[in-house]
C-alpha cells in the first residue's frame, strides 16, 4: 500500500517538477540566447526576468481557444495532448536519483524510444487535422525526419546497452560507477545528441517548424492554450532528451560530494545549455542534407560503433 | 568543401569530419560571446546619447530681444506633409505679424523637419527630446504656450528684424545690421 502511495506521490512530484522545469527552460533559453548574442533577454518581469514565463502564460490563457472551421475538430484537439503526454510518460522511466524513479521497468530504455516515436503522431495529427498546406508540409517533414533519425537514435544507445548489459536505466547508471559511458561511447553520445535534437525538433533541426519557409509548420493553425501545449511540449522534449542523455552517457546521478538529485539536475542543466548553444550558433540544414546526413553518415557510423563495441566487449570476455 | 556527390566512403568521411570541426568551431566562437559586453542600452534607467541634430519635439524659439521669432507666414504649415500644423496670423500695433494661435498635433507629426527647413526666421526648430508619450491622445496636441520656449534654441544671436531689409514697425529701412541707409537717387554726390 505504501509503495503505491509512494509511486503516486512521486508521480505528482515529477509532474510538477518537470513542468516547472520546462517553463523555466523557456526563460533559461531566452536568457542564454541573449547572453550569446550580446544582449540581455527578458530581465524586467520579476527577479532576473524569471516571472516572464508567468506573464506569457497568463497572456496565452487570455487568448481565444479557436478551432478553425475547416479543421478536423477531434484530431485537432488531440494532437497537442499527444506531444505533452508522450514526453511526460517518458519521464516515468528516468531515474532522478537512486530509488527516485516512478517505474523502474526492465525495458525502460525501450519505453523511452517507443514514447519518442509515438510523439511524432502529434505532428502528423496536427498537420493533417489543420487542413492547411504549410501545416501538412511541416508534418510531412516531421514524420520523415523523426522516422529516419529514430533508427540510429536507437542504434546509438545499443552500445550503452551492451556495455551495461541491461535496458534498465537505473542499472545503466550503476554500470557507470567506474567510468561514464561518454568516454568509451563517445560516438554513441554524439549520435544520440544529434538524434535527440532532431527528435525534439530543436534548432538547428527544426525543419518541421521552419519559420522562414513554413510559417510555423504543423502548429500554424494553433492558438491559445493548444499552442501553449505545443510550446511546452517542445521544451519537455528538450528536457527529456537531456535527462536521458545524462542517464545514459553522463553517469546520471553519480558524482562526488553533492547529493545525487543535485548532480542529476546540474548535468541536465549543462546539456540544456548545450542545446541552446546549438540553437544560437548553427544554421538550419536543407531538407535533403538532413536526410543524407541521417542515412548515409549517421546510420553507418552507429552500426560501426555498435559493431566495435560488441567486438570489444566480447573480446575482453566480460 | 562541398558535400560529397559520388558517395565514396573516403569523401563522405572527410566531409563529415570537416562539417563537424566547422560546427565545433562555430559553437566555440558563439560561446566566447558570453564574455563580450552587451550591446543593449537599459533604456529607462540609462538614457541614449542623442545627437544634436536629432529631429524630435518641435519648439518655437524667441529672438535675443525676447520677442517671438515666428512671423506667421504659414510656410511651415504649407510644407508639412501630414498637415499637423495649424496657426492663425495676427498683427500687433507696430504692424509686426505673430501667430494668434499655433497648434501642432504630435499624434500626426512624422518629425520630418520640413517645417524647420521652410521657416524663414528660424523660429520653428526640432529638438532632441523624444520622450513625449501620453496616455491620452488629445494630450498630444500642443498649443502655442506648450511650444514657445524662452530661449533661442539652436541658433543663438539671430534676430530676423535685425537683418531684414524691409521697413517694419520699430525699424526703419537701413537700420539693420550690415545694411546701409537707402541711397538718395536724386543726389549726385557720392
Amino acid at each position: 500500500m505504501s509503495a503505491v502511495f509512494f509511486t503516486l506521490l512521486l508521480s505528482v512530484a515529477v509532474l510538477v517538477v518537470v513542468l516547472t522545469l520546462a517553463a523555466l527552460a523557456i526563460w533559461f533559453e531566452r536568457r542564454l540566447l541573449g547572453l550569446w548574442q550580446d544582449r540581455y533577454g527578458p530581465n524586467r518581469v520579476g527577479p532576473f526576468g524569471l516571472a516572464q514565463v508567468v506573464a506569457d502564460m497568463l497572456k496565452i490563457f487570455t487568448k481565444d481557444d479557436w478551432v478553425p472551421p475547416f479543421a478536423d475538430r477531434l484530431v485537432f484537439v488531440i494532437a497537442p495532448v499527444v506531444v505533452v503526454a508522450t514526453s511526460l510518460l517518458s519521464f516515468a522511466v528516468v531515474p532522478f536519483a537512486p530509488g527516485v524513479v516512478i517505474s523502474d521497468m526492465s525495458l525502460g530504455l525501450l519505453f523511452f524510444i517507443a514514447m519518442s516515436s509515438l510523439g511524432v503522431y502529434s505532428a502528423i495529427f496536427a498537420g493533417w487535422a489543420s487542413n492547411n498546406k504549410y501545416a501538412l508540409l511541416g508534418s510531412l517533414r516531421a514524420s520523415a525526419q523523426v522516422i529516419s533519425y529514430e533508427v540510429f537514435l536507437a542504434l546509438s544507445v545499443m552500445g550503452v546497452v551492451i556495455m551495461a548489459g541491461s535496458f534498465n536505466l537505473s542499472d545503466i547508471v550503476e554500470a557507470q560507477r567506474e567510468i561514464w559511458f561518454v568516454v568509451p561511447q563517445f560516438f554513441g553520445f554524439l549520435l544520440f545528441l544529434l538524434g535527440g535534437t532532431v527528435e525534439a525538433h530543436r534548432l538547428p533541426f527544426d525543419l518541421p517548424l521552419a519559420e522562414t519557409e513554413l510559417v510555423a509548420g504543423y502548429h500554424t493553425e494553433y492558438s491559445g492554450l493548444k499552442f501553449g501545449l505545443f510550446y511546452v511540449g517542445e521544451y519537455l522534449g528538450m528536457l527529456l532528451v537531456s535527462a536521458v542523455a545524462v542517464t545514459l552517457f553522463l553517469g546520471g546521478w553519480l558524482g562526488p560530494w553533492l547529493p545525487p538529485l543535485v548532480w542529476f539536475f546540474l548535468k541536465v542543466l549543462l546539456l540544456m545549455a548545450l542545446f541552446v548553444l546549438l540553437r544560437a550558433a548553427l544554421p538550419r540544414p536543407r531538407y535533403d542534407q538532413l536526410m543524407a546526413l541521417g542515412w548515409k553518415l549517421m546510420l553507418p557510423l552507429a552500426l560501426v560503433n555498435l559493431l566495435v563495441t560488441g567486438v570489444l566487449v566480447v573480446g575482453s570476455g566480460t | 568543401m562541398n558535400e560529397p556527390r559520388n558517395n565514396g566512403i573516403k569523401d563522405s568521411l572527410a566531409w563529415a569530419l570537416h562539417a563537424f570541426s566547422n560546427s565545433v568551431h562555430t559553437l566555440w566562437l558563439v560561446f566566447v560571446h558570453a564574455f563580450q559586453p552587451r550591446a543593449t542600452l537599459q533604456y529607462p534607467e540609462e538614457k541614449p546619447d542623442i545627437p544634436p541634430r536629432w529631429r524630435g519635439r518641435i519648439i518655437l524659439s524667441r529672438d535675443p530681444d525676447g520677442a517671438e521669432r515666428c512671423v506667421a507666414c504659414y510656410l511651415c504649415a504649407a510644407a508639412c506633409p501630414v498637415d499637423c500644423i495649424a496657426l492663425q496670423a495676427a498683427q500687433d500695433n507696430q504692424g509686426r505679424r505673430y501667430p494668434e494661435f499655433f497648434r501642432i498635433n504630435f499624434s500626426r507629426c512624422i518629425f520630418c523637419g520640413f517645417c524647420e527647413e521652410a521657416c524663414p526666421t528660424l523660429a520653428i526648430q526640432l529638438t532632441n527630446d523624444f520622450e513625449m508619450s501620453e496616455y491620452r491622445r488629445p494630450n498630444l496636441v500642443y498649443e502655442k504656450q506648450h511650444l514657445l520656449i524662452d530661449g533661442q534654441g539652436k541658433y543663438p544671436g539671430y534676430n530676423f528684424y535685425r537683418v531684414a531689409g524691409a521697413a517694419i514697425g520699430g525699424k526703419a529701412q537701413g537700420e539693420a545690421q550690415n545694411e546701409s541707409p537707402p541711397v538718395d537717387v536724386r543726389s549726385l554726390l557720392p
